[in-house]
């Protein structure tokens, strides 16, 4: 591990299908029409194909190699090298990697090919195509991603796809909604795991042994974070419950579970592939990834298993009530994923990969049954509306059957094997209280999911004739996908049967090498852990029985159920416990009235500021605007007219006459003739008097034309009268 | 050739506006060529310039300095660093696009592309200049042809917008004129430095300001700081001198519309690293947390609040909620530069360029749909995806691209400026954090509202018609941009970190003292 | 006649001039008739003829007054060409001669 095997084919892994994304995103609508949707399909399955082969190649080539230099590590480009922070576009493929490669690279290859039939009919093949590869290309680089960044393109990247393809028929506006739901409450995880990015970096890098936030370093390098503290808290707890956001929100766990249940309104490989076997899962997947960071804090992981457990019951308790058909397995795949928290949370990080796997297995199954199912019946969800399918549709039935009994937790199949290892580490970790939450919540498992099975395919169809006289088995494309993976519900468990069963828990040991600082798995058999599995497949059994007895022999009638309590935990079940009306009473509408708060803000105060200091400005414009005019302007012009004036009425000594001329110029001179010589001392006072005189008499002529025009400057009626 | 090519970017533009006054008026289609035309060599000179910047020195490139008015030693000095590159190649790549997108542009073309090239000029001189009279001069210079081209060509408010633009801007432009001529008169008082405007030689004067109480507490430089920083607020823009914005760009034609948010406000953060940083560290040491930090991150929450409330208050018109999402996205650069790590300060200017690139695509694709509908009420479309499908995979690679996804330019921005900042200032950063919840809310409501669903009636009938090449033309390189950046950021973080890394450590060395305990508290 | 002749000296040429000038100022004054008024200038004019002679002969020696006289001869012959040229000019506009009909300049 410290010395990674560099090979160059991973690159492959995730550019095979993100490839085929691009082809078939950009000229999808152009091969669909030269082509026809074969051209489609072929580019995507391919593409899938070959990323599935890259897969095996890389996971045998692990297996090639002793378990402590299982490490392989591509890196494909120089991404962002910023001070202390050096990530790469870099894959990396360990034995955790490379279990999780080949169920996304196999189970989605076989979902893809489950859509060729299942979409045959959609008008946007291409682009459900695209998608659908895009998808697998996130989900590997968030599979693959040797450091946490990259981590987190997938991640992101994931939630666009599921985004995209939960609002596929964008024309209804519910499947719209929907997709804005999930990635709108996905983005409050992603939030958290950026912090929790934020927080593991610098913390290291304040303790001063170097940062990173690269997965193979930051193992070695996590310790000293011990010792560190954010806002009072230790720092592993608080980058781990950040992180745990992340996974709550991509995993569906409480509180940000809602979204899950409506991403049901994408088409249904959909759900198989990414609300059920693979992006789902990734919440789980990062926490085993960084189970060295969980691992450092208890109280995290005691949060962590308690909101596992809980999700576990709570889904499981809506389950029992949901009559859409996807519906229940939404909630059952929230349940189940609940399991796997729960088995991250006590440390049991083989055991939730365990059930990460052998759920992809019979869940997608389940989906792609229900699809089958759904896709007979012309598009009908509601069960009510279904029964005695059996007849019809034999391998659906059987498939489905196979992989209810998986999950149901009946021993030899897959989920009994996984779900009772978490339960008994859970209970061998010293978390009674939490494996009896987990234990009840099985039991409601077996309960809800073989009422649909009896729902379903036994009894009488209740659907309309139009519908029953179109009931068919699904085309082979549809089938074989659903016979592999109900063969892999049969048998995956097998990779992990405990030692208490004889096993050598193969998975168990694969795992060993990443989760060598984790808690080890209690190897010594103990007499409890037979007493908890002959419980665990005890309670299973009692919930097969009363589903049987009250949905296939009917001598149960439901209303002894929905009537306990007045029918109020009955209808609490039914209506979801009324989370989403309680999300939308809170956290929507706050949004939207800060929102509105902010923007009347805005409108309102800053711009009243910004246009009230326009409106003084202007005020005090007009007001030096009158000023000047009246004032300044009033004694410019006022020294203008009486100049003017003067001029006015000195003018009229000019006759015009001649002789009146000549008169004055002879009489002056004669007058002259007889003024007193005087010196220029007394001449200029003399002069000046003249001209005061002069200036005195003309302002008197001045106001005697314009007398009306002081009192028109400063009376209200003469300013409009000047204008 | 060397020295002279940020001098041809700037000026060949001009050339142009000389060239389209020529012109008659009625040959409007040689009017839009001709000032097509002059804005590609400063294209291609950016590219050169691109390949020859060379990327592991702070020291300024492509120099020329030669004096000016020499009475008053001002001087032609011109070059570019690290700091001013991105947006020197950013306005260079956006002016060609904006012509195009200024193609439907009816009335007074000539006096249009005269005013946009002689705009292009101020805006490429803006980032070269390295004299802070010549800045100044470029600054003021940007404003003029901005008025008329909101003035004029807007919308039905287009006067209030163009007034209400023009005076808030020349309010931080009266600021930086008296901080500029302290500054000069500073200078001339100290030995050795003697009058000067020169950017590289201010530096020096800071030291010897008066660093006793001068007003409310806060010395001369200090309120120098803060001067300068209202200046450059106004154009960021920071709370609370945004309002402008929001009118501004719902009242400009669209191309102005993306020179506004896609180089106009980077002048603002780009004043700061250009001016404050180096000129004043110790008081930008002091004001970071209160001026960049917090109010950045109340600009990140605040603008996507008002973005979100867009989708359900009059006059939920699409373009308020991109300017208002430029409000939200820009403060990011302010959160990202105030950290003084290499993430944030990194971040903060690669924000700056992929907000460039992001915000013009929203804009040019309400452009594009305005040329069709004549509105942009988001409640007033409704399934254009099925209506106008290359279209809407455009407009959804730019509104995911906004919202920060990763694998497109602004995630890497946006995880380096948050990165960052969470080393100095948690809360703010939280917010930061938070907020991205905000922006994928209206962003796919929007989405919702407009592009999914039933087609309006109206539009039904393929009223719309698809988008045309030319429209394409001018988003496709930029979505091209936008995806390569985020895969492989380095192609301009190569360009900045060196010079920013020494920018950090200017204002790190200055400040001996730790921050005070307000600051601290931040954390 | 030589005695009377002797007799006669600087006074009675001043006491001429003055006569004429008298003369040609109530002509100037009395007078409607343009023509009239330019004819009261030049004996005006001629008086003052009187005196640069008279002064010239009796007090300086020199020939001075005798050249200034030739001068204000000339001058008195250009200033009618031009006065007439202005008469005419008036009679043109106003059909009229008379001063007191050509008030035009009146303020």
């Amino acid at each position: 591990m410290d010395h990674p095997l560099l090979v160059s084919y991973l690159r492959w892994i995730v550019l095979f299908p993100l490839l085929g994304a691009v082809i078939n995103g950009v000229f999808g609508a152009k091969i669909q029409e030269r082509f026809g949707k074969n051209g489609i399909s072929v580019v995507a399955c391919t593409a899938v194909g070959l990323a599935f082969i890259f897969a095996l190649r890389a996971f045998f080539q692990l297996t090639s190699l002793v378990p402590e230099e299982r490490y392989l590590l591509d890196t494909l480009l120089r991404w962002i090298h910023i001070g202390a922070l050096q990530v790469d576009i870099a894959f990396a493929v360990d034995p955790l990697s490379g279990l999780m490669i080949l169920i996304v690279t196999g189970i989605g290859g076989l979902i893809h090919l489950y859509s060729i039939g299942y979409m045959h009919d959609d008008e946007a093949y291409w682009r459900f195509f695209a998608y659908l590869n895009l998808f697998t290309a996130a989900m590997l680089t968030l599979v693959l991603a040797d450091n946490l960044v990259l981590m987190f393109v997938g991640w992101e990247g994931v939630g666009l796809c599921s985004y995209g393809l939960i609002g596929f028929w964008y024309k209804e506006q519910a499947n719209t909604t929907a997709g804005n739901k999930a990635f709108i409450v996905n983005r409050i995880g992603d939030a958290g795991f950026t912090l929790g990015i934020f927080i593991i970096f610098w913390s290291l890098f304040e303790a001063g042994h170097g940062t990173t936030a690269v997965f193979r370093d930051l193992g070695h390098l996590i310790h000293h974070l011990e010792g560190q503290m954010v806002w009072g808290v230790p720092a592993a707890t608080l980058a781990a419950l950040c992180l745990f956001v992340g996974a709550t929100g991509k995993s569906a766990q409480i509180p940000l579970y809602v979204w899950l249940p409506d991403a049901m309104a994408g088409p249904t490989p959909v759900s198989a592939l990414i609300h059920a076997a693979t992006m789902v899962t990734a919440g789980v997947y990062m926490m085993a990834r960084m189970h060295f960071l969980f691992s450092l804090s208890p109280v995290a992981l005691g949060v962590v298993a308690t909101v596992g457990a809980l999700t576990a019951l709570v889904a499981a308790t809506i389950g029992l009530a949901q009559f859409d058909i996807k519906k229940v397995l939404a909630y059952s795949t929230v349940s189940q994923l609940g399991y796997m928290v729960l088995g991250v949370g006590v440390g049991a990080y083989g055991a939730a990969v365990f059930h990460l796997m052998t759920h992809a297995f019979f869940k997608a199954c389940l989906f792609l049954g229900s699809g089958s199912v759904i896709h007979a019946m012309g598009d009908e969800q509601d069960m009510r509306k279904m029964g005695g399918l059996r007849e019809k549709m034999p391998l659906t039935f059987w498939t489905f059957l196979i992989s209810t009994i998986a999950i149901a937790g009946i021993p030899p199949l897959a989920g009994f094997f996984s779900k009772d290892e978490i339960l008994w580490l859970t209970f061998s970790g010293g978390h009674p209280f939490l494996w009896l939450i987990g234990f009840v919540a099985a039991g409601m498992t077996a309960f809800y999911m073989f009422r649909q099975v009896f729902m379903v395919f036994f009894g009488e169809n209740r659907a309309d004739e139009h519908t029953k006289e179109h009931l068919h088995e699904s085309p082979p494309v549809m089938t074989y996908p659903l016979i592999v993976l109900a063969v892999g519900a049969l048998f995956a468990g097998f990779l992990g049967v405990p030692p208490a069963l004889g096993g050598s828990n193969i998975l168990e040991h694969w795992l060993e090498p990443v989760f060598a600082g984790g808690h080890a798995a209690h190897h010594h058999v103990e007499v409890i852990e037979y007493v908890l599995m002959v419980a665990s497949v005890g309670i299973a059994a009692v919930g097969i029985f009363l589903a049987y007895l009250i949905y296939y022999r009917r001598s149960l009638s439901t209303e002894t159920f929905t009537a306990v309590g007045g029918g109020v935990p009955y209808q609490a079940v039914f209506n979801k416990y009324y989370v989403d009306e309680f999300y939308h009473a809170t956290a929507v509408r706050g949004t939207l009235l800060v929102s509105w708060l902010c923007s009347a803000f805005d409108r309102n105060v800053i711009d009243f500021i910004v246009n009230g200091v326009a409106k003084v400005t202007g005020l005090v414009g007009w007001a030096v605007g009158r000023f000047d005019h009246y004032i300044i302007d009033g004694l410019v012009n006022g020294l203008a007219d009486v100049t003017f004036g003067i001029g006015n009425r000195l003018r009229q000594i000019q006759t015009g006459n001649l002789s009146i001329y000549l008169y004055v110029i002879v009489g002056a001179i004669a007058v002259s003739q007889f003024l007193p010589r005087v010196g220029a001392d007394i001449l200029l006072p003399v002069v000046m008097v003249f001209l005061s005189l002069v200036i005195v008499v003309g302002i008197a002529l001045w106001l005697s034309t314009r007398r009306i025009q002081w009192r028109l400057m400063f009376t209200k009626e003469g300013v409009s009268e000047l204008r | 050739m060397e020295s002279s090519i940020l001098t041809l970017m700037i000026f060949f533009p001009l050339a142009g506006m000389v060239a389209v006054f020529c012109l008659p008026s009625q040959a409007k289609d040689l009017i839009r060529w001709t000032a097509f035309a002059f804005t590609l060599p400063a294209f291609f000179l950016g590219i050169w310039l691109y390949q020859n910047f060379d990327t592991t020195t702070t020291a300024l490139q492509f120099v020329v300095n030669v004096p000016w008015i020499e009475s008053f030693n001002i001087r032609y000095f011109v070059g570019v660093d690290g700091v001013s590159i991105s947006m020197v190649l950013l306005t260079a790549f956006l002016c060609p696009i904006c012509i195009l997108a200024s193609w439907n542009i009816e009335r007074a073309e000539k006096g249009y592309f005269a005013l946009f090239l002689l705009l292009d000029t101020a805006m490429t001189g803006v980032f070269c200049a390295m004299d802070f009279f010549l800045f100044f001069i470029f600054w003021e210079l940007m404003l003029l042809p901005m008025y008329f081209l909101i003035g004029i060509w807007g919308g039905p408010r287009r006067e209030y917008a163009a007034i209400k633009f023009f005076l808030y801007t020349m309010l931080g432009s009266a600021l930086m004129l008296v901080c500029m001529l302290i500054f000069y008169f500073q200078a001339g008082s100290i030995e050795g430095v003697g009058y000067t405007f020169d950017l590289t030689q201010l530096p020096a004067v800071a030291q010897h300001f008066q660093t006793e109480p001068l007003l409310f507490g806060f010395s001369l430089p200090q309120i120098m700081w803060l001067a300068l920083f209202i200046n450059f607020a106004v154009k960021i823009p920071a709370f609370p001198f945004h309002t402008w914005l929001p009118d501004a760009h719902v009242e400009a034609p669209t191309a102005i519309s993306v020179i506004l948010a896609g180089v106009l406000l980077k002048m603002g953060t780009y004043g700061i690293l250009r001016v404050n940083y180096p000129l004043l560290p110790a008081e930008t040491f002091f004001f970071a947390p209160y001026c960049l930090a917090a109010l950045g991150a109340w600009n990140i929450v605040y603008g996507a609040f008002c973005a979100l409330s867009q989708c359900f208050t009059e006059p939920k018109d699409l373009k308020k909620l991109v300017a208002y999402s430029s409000i939200s996205h820009m403060g990011y650069v302010m959160l990202g530069m105030a950290s003084f790590t290499p993430q944030g300060i990194n971040g903060a200017v690669l924000q700056m360029f992929n907000h460039g690139t992001i915000t013009a695509m929203l804009f040019l694709i309400v452009g594009v749909i305005y040329d069709r509908a004549h509105h942009r009420r988001i409640d007033g479309f409704g399934g254009l995806a099925s209506v106008m499908p290359v279209y809407t995979g455009v407009m959804g690679l730019a509104f995911f691209a906004a919202m920060g996804l990763p694998g497109l330019s602004a995630f890497i921005s946006e995880v380096l400026c948050l990165l960052g900042a969470w080393h100095a200032y948690k809360i703010p950063t939280l917010l930061g954090a938070l907020t991205v919840i905000i922006t994928a809310s209206y962003l796919l409501w929007t989405i919702q509202q407009m592009f999914l669903g039933q087609p309006r009636e109206e539009y039904a009938d393929m009223h719309l018609s698809e988008i045309n090449t030319r429209e394409l033309c001018m988003l496709v390189p930029l979505g091209a941009i936008v995806v390569i950046l985020g895969f492989y950021p380095h192609a301009v973080l190569d360009l900045l970190d060196v010079s920013l890394q020494g920018l950090n450590e200017v204002v790190l060395s200055s400040s001996a003292s730790s921050p005070d305990a307000a600051a601290v508290a931040l954390r | 006649m030589d005695g009377l002749l002797l007799d006669i000296g600087l006074r009675h040429f001043l006491f001429v001039s003055l006569i004429v000038f008298v003369l040609g100022l109530y002509c100037v004054l009395t007078r409607k008739n343009a023509i009239g008024i330019l004819l009261g200038v030049e004996l005006i004019l001629n008086s003052a003829n009187i005196n640069y002679i008279a002064f010239s002969h009796f007090s300086s020696g020199n020939y001075d007054g005798q050249v200034f006289a030739i001068f204000v001869i000339m001058l008195a012959a250009a200033e009618a060409v031009i006065g007439l040229a202005i008469v005419l000019g008036i009679y043109q506009n106003f059909s009229s001669i008379d001063i007191e009909a050509v008030d035009s300049l009146q303020g």
